[in-house]
């Protein structure tokens, strides 16, 4: 079976900042099943690029296996794609970057992909705060391998099988702001509005963004006393709304003061964030850390940007490398030559 | 019993205790002999363990220019008290054994067809220094002192060896001549010195290593400056013995060599990666994004990156990966050599994969096989393995210097750039073979605004780069691989093959560091009149030369350092060689490096008996490819 998107498009669509139509940002058409929450991030990943006005050849898409792994082909056609091994995508993406900084990294990963055996790789990229952003579409469960536990099922959701889950999970959000990342947010794929924004944001951080977004798996874990459906994330989700401002455009809505803060990032452009706490500071870490446990404790996902640290170090400038990407350079700079070498082999004998 | 007497061609080796700074003492033992103009290979033969334990540093001097290992030894300078009863009993009948007499020697120690030199190393310590430090690293310095009285080592190029080592650090210099005269002064007044078994400087013609201005280095840095010079920017790795020296070495020389003269930055990029896996994801990630990247590891860290080999194999992406071969299986004997990698490394990773290899046998070659290395990646879209071992990574191999020419430009492979991309015609596609060689073009990301994109997947695609399940494509695209394999074996290194000195149906097969011991092995078996024609096999895939040379002998010994006879099985799996028969295995993987001795034992018995003696226990000839 072929997939053939129809091509016509509509004379008065709108257009971006580089008069590109939103089309110019779509991918393949998705072949996973129809309501899976995946699509809904692909859409919101193509929007988010729409809005931003990101040149689509710019964006280097990195996966690594699972149903979320696959959409890359989704979105932004245009881009280069590299959809790796399972669990490895945080190392080919760390290469990638070290290889080209200029470009703009999205890496897609499931929580099977990130929580279980690509733990480790995970954790290693969110210490050295590659400037990528990173998504987990988080459906508690192994989607292309028919529904088997995830390590971010929680205990006391049961599988569609009827087994309940005993072991303790991992929550991504929070190890990831344990461990020193400088951008996460969590979010939810029926919330449209509020990833949106929170992508945009996460592209424009200046370091390692992590999303984790809750995404329900349809056909394997949507079920009654499943804790990652349609259904149960509706209940318990408890976002605080996100609004992202691009550099230069002009700040006109009004706000409550008290409990909405504005976070200017690196480009200059500006995150707004309307949190039901007036204490949370989501520029410090264990104060993220008690808000999240906090909604937990209470049975809540507390959603939107949950931590962010501005003006970090990422790896580029950690290694202390030069601003022209190292993919770019060739014999002049690279190679010393045949005279540096009698000098070596002199200084052998 | 005479002493043995000989000059510039003898074993000496030194019994140390690892942790006391006896390397550098060593090291400059055998750099002075090497400045003599004396051929000399020196090896570290050292525990996995930081300190405290035995460990031995032998050195060969040959005059002829044998560096491999030739076996036995005639000069033992034992200083390490724990392993002296073994270290008696390894000197041949008619070698010395110098030792610390300080204390009396242990009567059961003494053999009677042996020479013994007590030097008192202890007590002139003692005697000289307060600081328990100094006594320690001084009773090195001082053994070297005595022996270049009794070896007749020239006094000045050790004095110009300690200025070297200590540049900088002027205040050492004064008390490490200090040092080595104590130890001079003893010998040469107590002792007749040279004794029968000395250097004498001028007798240097090498005949193996031809007139050029010889080095003195270790594997790994000239790995190491290989990748420097090929514009290598991206090194990801994590640390295993015997292969943390290529990075510590490239790491230096960018330090040196790689910092951007106008903004001071670096040209370049070291991560220690969080185990192999990561370390080749991140060669592979900066490879498909147009950068040159490698990364250096040992047998367990090849059996981690498998799955992405296969990846990269699949997907066609370069990389450059180092493999410095160490006894295994698992962990083995970390710091002991073999060349044991072979198989895993040709077919590394699940489903139909090869992948290209080079075995270099010198420093000259590990520098100038990882400039092909990188060519060759990004020639053929794909990983290349550059098989070192320890032996020759980590010991200063006497070697051509390294060379590079100038005009040298990197072949960065089938590229197309914004340019190309706009001035297509037809339809571009990622796995077409356009040229019927089986090698596709690509793109770097970001190079078009609107062409050149493509999706790279370990799984199933056609031409085009789109996903397919199609068993026609997919069989098309493996049937292309296959293609380019073929095209890669006109592109690496071909065997260097030599004719015996008389006509003969017999051959010898071997690589890296089995060539030298072998090379000799064959020397000393012509002079019984056993004449052998001899190819030392550079890569893999095996070329035309490789299959004539099989299907031209009768009999054909392939020569190497593992169990299984590897390379044997490589070759009937990959030439069209029918006759199993025909491939005689010699082998040896005790760990220590293999020697002329053994190989032409071997071969001597399986030329006059029919058969070879087993060297450890197990049946060698029979079916080792089964
Ligand atoms: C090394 C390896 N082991 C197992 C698999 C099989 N596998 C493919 S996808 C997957 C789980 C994917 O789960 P997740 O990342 O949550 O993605 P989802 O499908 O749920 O979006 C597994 C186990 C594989 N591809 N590679
Ligand atoms: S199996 Fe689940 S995760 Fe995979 S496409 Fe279907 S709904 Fe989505
Ligand atoms: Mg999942």
């Amino acid at each position: 079976m072929t997939y053939v998107k129809p091509m016509f498009r509509h004379p008065d669509a709108p257009v971006n900042g580089l008069g590109h139509t939103r089309q110019v940002y779509e991918g393949g058409l998705s072949t996973l099943c129809a309501g899976c929450g995946h699509d809904s991030i692909s859409a919101a990943i193509i929007d988010a690029c729409f809005e931003l006005s990101i040149e689509p050849h710019r964006v280097a898409k990195l996966s690594g296996i699972g149903c979320s792994s696959k959409t890359p082909a989704y979105f932004l056609s245009g881009s280069h794609s590299f959809n790796s091994v399972h669990g490895r995508m945080p190392s080919v993406a760390t290469g990638a970057n070290l290889a080209n900084r200029d470009l703009i990294y999205i890496g897609v990963s499931g929580d099977g992909d990130t929580a279980s055996i690509g733990l480790g790789q995970f954790s290693h990229v969110v210490r050295r705060n590659l400037n990528m952003t990173y998504l987990v579409e988080n459906n508690g469960c192994y989607g292309l391998t028919k529904g088997q536990d995830s390590a971010t099922m929680d205990s006391g959701s049961r599988n569609k099988k009827g087994d309940l889950n005993q072991y303790s999970p991992i929550d991504l959000a929070r190890l990831a702001i344990e461990i020193g990342a400088t951008f996460v947010g969590r979010s939810f794929s029926g919330d449209k509005q509020q990833l949106i924004p929170l992508i945009k944001a996460a592209i424009s951080h200046r370091g390692f963004a992590l999303l984790d977004v809750v995404s329900p798996c349809v056909t394997f874990n949507n079920h009654a006393d499943s804790t990652k459906s349609y259904e149960h994330m509706r209940q318990v989700n408890a976002p605080m709304p996100v609004d992202f401002v691009p550099m230069r455009e002009e700040i006109t809505a009004s706000y409550d003061a008290g409990n909405t803060c504005e976070v200017c990032m690196h480009d200059g452009s500006v995150v707004r964030l309307y949190k039901h706490d007036n204490d949370y500071d989501i520029e410090d870490r264990q104060s993220a850390l008690q808000a999240a446990h906090h909604y937990a404790s209470e049975g809540k996902i507390l959603t939107g940007l949950l931590y962010i640290e501005r003006d970090s170090e990422e790896l580029h400038d950690v290694l202390d490398t030069s601003r022209r990407p190292l993919n770019s350079m060739d014999e002049k700079q690279l190679c010393p030559g045949s005279r540096l070498l009698d000098s070596i082999n002199a200084g052998l004998r | 019993m005479q002493p043995k007497a000989s000059v510039n061609d003898f074993v000496i080796k030194f019994a140390n205790v690892n942790g006391t700074g006896s390397a550098s003492a060593n090291g400059m033992f055998a750099k002075a002999i090497f400045r003599m103009g004396i051929p000399v290979s020196p090896r570290n033969i050292f525990p996995s363990n930081i300190q405290g334990m035995p460990t031995w540093y032998e050195v060969r001097v040959s005059e002829y220019g044998y560096l491999g290992r030739r076996g036995g030894t005639d000069i033992m300078v034992c200083v390490n008290p724990q392993s002296m009863q073994r270290d008696v009993a390894e000197v041949d009948a008619g070698g010395y054994f110098i030792y610390d007499s300080t204390k009396p020697l242990d009567l059961r120690l003494v053999r009677k067809d042996i020479h013994y030199i007590g030097i008192p190393f202890t007590e002139i310590c003692l005697r000289e220094y307060t600081d328990a430090r100094q006594r320690l690293l001084f009773k090195n310095v001082i053994y070297v002192g005595a022996l270049a009285a009794l070896l007749n080592i020239d006094f000045g190029i050790l004095k110009d060896l300690v200025s070297e080592q200590f540049k900088g650090k002027e205040k050492l210099i004064t008390p490490n001549v200090y040092a080595l005269e104590l130890g001079y002064q003893y010998a040469s007044s107590n002792f007749d010195c040279p004794v029968p078994m000395h250097l004498e400087p001028g007798h240097s013609v090498g005949k193996h290593i031809g007139d050029f201005e010889n080095i003195l280095m270790d594997g790994n840095t000239a790995i190491a400056l290989g990748a420097v010079y090929a514009g290598a920017t991206v090194a990801a790795w994590y640390p295993i013995t015997p292969s943390t020296s290529v990075i510590d070495a490239f790491d230096k020389y960018c330090r040196r060599l790689r910092i951007d003269p106008g903004t001071g930055k670096k040209n370049y990029a070291i991560v220690q990666a969080e185990d192999e896996l990561s370390a080749m994801g991140m060669v592979i990630g900066a490879c498909w994004n147009g950068a040159r990247a490698f990364t250096a590891t040992s047998g367990p860290g090849v059996s981690l990156m498998s799955e992405f080999l296969g990846l990269a194999y699949f997907a066609e992406v370069p990389a450059v990966l180092v493999d410095v071969q160490r006894a295994g299986p698992s962990t083995g004997m970390p710091t002991r050599t073999q060349q044991s990698d072979v198989l895993m490394a040709a077919y590394a990773s699940h489903g139909d994969t090869k992948h290209v290899m080079l075995f270099p046998g010198t420093p000259a070659e590990c520098f100038s096989m990882t400039l092909d290395a990188f060519d060759l990646a990004e020639r053929l879209q794909t990983p290349v393995i550059i098989m070192s071992d320890l032996e020759l990574g980590m010991n200063e191999c006497m070697s051509p210097p390294l060379e590079f020419d100038d005009e040298r430009r990197y072949d960065r492979g089938k590229v197309l750039d914004a340019d190309a991309l706009d001035d297509m015609t037809e339809r571009w596609g990622r796995y077409l073979d356009v040229d019927g060689d089986g090698i596709p073009y690509r793109t770097y990301p970001g190079a078009h605004p609107s062409k050149g994109s493509y999706f790279t997947r370990g799984s199933s695609k056609d031409e085009y780069a789109a996903y397919t399940e199609d068993g026609a494509a997919y069989v098309r695209n493996m049937d292309r691989l296959l293609k380019k394999f073929e095209t890669a074996k006109s592109l690496v290194p071909p065997p260097k093959i030599k004719q015996a000195d008389a006509e003969t149906t017999m051959g010898a097969v071997f690589f890296g560091t089995t060539a030298s011991p072998a090379y000799e092995a064959t020397e000393i078996l012509a002079k019984e009149g056993i004449h052998l024609d001899t190819m030392r096999i550079r890569s893999f895939p095996f070329n035309e030369d490789v299959e004539e040379f099989i299907e031209t002998h009768d009999r054909v010994f392939i020569i190497e350092q593992n169990r299984d006879g590897q390379m044997r099985r490589l070759m009937l799996n990959e030439t069209k060689v029918h006759m199993k028969d025909k491939l005689v295995a010699i082998l040896e993987y005790d760990g220590l490096p293999i020697t002329a001795l053994k190989i032409a034992s071997m071969i001597r018995n399986y030329v006059l008996g029919g058969n070879i003696t087993p060297i450890h226990g197990l049946e060698t000839t029979e079916d080792v490819a089964s």
